[in-house]
């Protein structure tokens, strides 16, 4: 099963400690080890974002800068796991990874699984 | 260093399915502990093999540790650091062990002192062990539980149960065999390898290649078994191919300047990103030339290219999995069947036919022939194939033979072959395709003549 979890902070968290950004390295390390990591990535600022939006028949695209969300999502990591249980220990390894370098830090990590066919019809599960 | 004999119990192949069905049956604390057992069971298992030196007692001490967290996370709830947790525990088991040995050795002297520096050894050892680089543990144990001494059967049973997490009873139904006979076949494999006094190392120089083989081709069977289906239809084979995958993508992180890894890896990668688009709703094969390319998996794709190129930059291009690889990524590269890249896979068909001639390359080649210059030229190699007698029961050359004789209108004779394939393979959706083919030959017959 893959699941997509997107890590969601206040709009400016400052910089991260050293401590955290070697924790990070080392945890980063880890799961590319434990072959479960397929993809993974931090995304710029949400003022650098553009929205393109379809309203009313009308499609426009907004660049920013915006006046500050509550809450961004700051990078996302796609796993490819055995469980939604499993996805869950992942995260709560990588928020007490925040508490324990980065005194302060708030956020959260959503977990979305990618749907495939099996998603759809509990019946049929593809032989990859 | 040689590993010691196992001194401890006798390995207990059941214990952990009782323990996990007890896991799967109960509630969310057991369902997070199922979870962080899958997750750190294998590196738990090579720390402590690493300094118990027997991989059936490592287990062991590992299993006692699921057990007590079995007995004490529902009530204290799920410890921060839940592999710690468990890594500690087993840690305690293990010089409790050495203790209960010691003191029953007492009336030989000389056997205590020994054990007592080994206990002092171990202990240390065990210390150190937790904050170690545990990524060569890991290695250790791929390479011990895909050792040569073993059985290739005992190689993937233990490699699934060790390295995937899988319980006896879920290797049993992914191979559809029944459970004691995986459960035999993992305490044999333990017990060889004690007996044997098979080291707990990483293979260094002319070992390494030979060594190395061995592992790739346990994990390529894995996921082949997962992957081809050759009887019935099970849930748990997707999951073969998923933990094939995963473990080469742990080897290549672990012998990163192995080419064949990567090669491997890339092959998988590739293979695995049409997973979505092999079958139809009802189950029912799709040839890759007919195949939805929409619904290939476009990120495993790029994952396996890169695997490829690594394998390509560290010289191993013509290496038997990187080449199986290239030719995967001539179709993967194909956004239309008409942009396929032909010549090219012909010619690495023929690399590979130079490297491990197999009539199996030789029929791939025939096809990829066929698609270059015509069905006639194909069917000219598949004709030389025919009286070959390890294709006697292969049903792939019929089928594709009668595939060939149909597009040269030679219906009959093509009927005659799709009939004798679907006669061959064990697998009833392919069978009602190819019946359906040759159905299709017996309506084209009186049209017969060029079309």
């Amino acid at each position: 099963m893959r699941f997509l979890m997107l890590v969601k902070h206040g709009e400016n968290p400052g910089p991260p400690p050293k401590e955290f950004l070697d924790a990070m390295a080392r945890l980063g390390e880890e799961a590319a080890k434990s072959g479960t990591l397929i993809q993974s990535g931090g995304l710029s600022p949400i003022a650098k974002s553009t929205f393109v939006r379809l309203s009313r028949g009308q499609v426009t695209a907004i660049d920013g800068p915006f006046s500050e969300a509550k809450e961004v999502v700051g990078g996302f990591a796609m796993f490819e796991l055995k469980s939604k249980e499993e996805a869950i220990e992942g995260a709560k390894q990588f928020m007490e990874l925040h508490r324990k370098y980065w005194p302060g830090w708030e956020g959260e990590t959503e977990i979305r699984q990618v749907l495939g066919p099996e998603a759809f019809d509990p019946n049929h599960r593809t032989a990859c | 260093m040689p590993m010691a004999a196992s001194s401890g119990p006798s390995a207990c192949a059941d214990g952990l399915n009782v323990v996990l069905s007890v896991v799967v049956t109960a509630t969310d604390t057991h369902r997070a502990i199922d979870a962080v057992w899958k997750i750190e069971s294998a590196r738990i298992i090579a720390g402590l093999t690493r300094i118990v030196r027997d991989v059936g007692l490592a287990e062991e001490l590992a299993q006692d540790a699921l057990v007590a967290a079995l007995q004490q996370w529902p009530e204290s709830g799920v410890p921060d650091n839940p592999g710690a947790w468990l890594m500690g525990t087993a840690k305690h088991r293990a010089i409790d062990h050495f203790r209960r040995n010691s003191l029953l050795e007492r009336k030989h002297p000389e056997i205590v002192r020994e054990l007592e520096r080994k206990q002092e050894m171990v202990v240390a050892d065990i210390h150190t062990a937790i904050d170690d680089e545990v990524g060569d543990d890991l290695l250790r144990l791929i390479f011990i539980a895909c050792h040569p001494v073993l059985s290739t059967e005992g190689r993937v049973a233990l490699t699934l149960r060790l390295l995937g997490g899988l319980t006896t009873e879920e290797i049993a139904r992914a191979f559809l065999v029944p459970e004691p006979t995986i459960a035999q076949r993992i305490v044999r494999a333990k017990r060889t390898l004690a007996e044997e006094h098979v080291p707990f190392e990483v293979p260094r120089g002319s070992e390494l290649a030979a060594r190395l083989s061995s592992v790739l081709e346990v994990i390529y069977l894995v996921f082949n078994e997962g992957y081809s289906a050759t009887a019935g239809d099970d849930w748990m084979r997707p999951a073969l191919c998923e933990e094939a995958l995963r473990l080469g993508r742990i080897l290549a992180e672990l012998a990163p300047k192995e080419p064949e890894v990567h090669g491997l890896v890339a092959l998988m990668e590739i293979q695995a990103s049409r997973s979505g688009a092999r079958t139809g709703p009802s189950g029912e094969p799709i040839l890759l030339l007919d195949q939805n390319r929409a619904l290939w998996d476009r990120l495993l794709i790029r994952r396996g290219l890169a695997a490829l190129q690594r394998s390509e930059k560290l010289g191993g291009a013509r290496g038997v999995y990187a080449l199986q690889a290239a030719i995967a990524a001539c179709h993967a590269r194909a956004r239309l069947p008409t942009e396929t890249d032909w010549p090219r896979i012909i010619a690495l068909y023929e690399e590979l036919a130079h490297l491990t001639p197999s009539p199996i390359v030789e029929l791939n080649r025939a096809v990829a022939v066929a698609m270059a210059f015509g069905p006639a030229a194909g069917l000219e190699i598949i004709d030389t194939l025919v009286s070959e007698p390890s294709l006697k029961a292969y049903h792939l050359l019929p089928s594709v033979r009668g595939d060939f004789l149909f597009k040269l209108d030679r219906f009959a004779e093509a009927q005659a072959e799709f009939e004798r394939a679907a006669s061959l393979t064990r697998n009833a959706r392919e069978r009602n395709f190819l019946l359906d083919r040759a159905q299709a030959c017996e309506e084209a017959e009186p049209k017969s003549g060029p079309r």
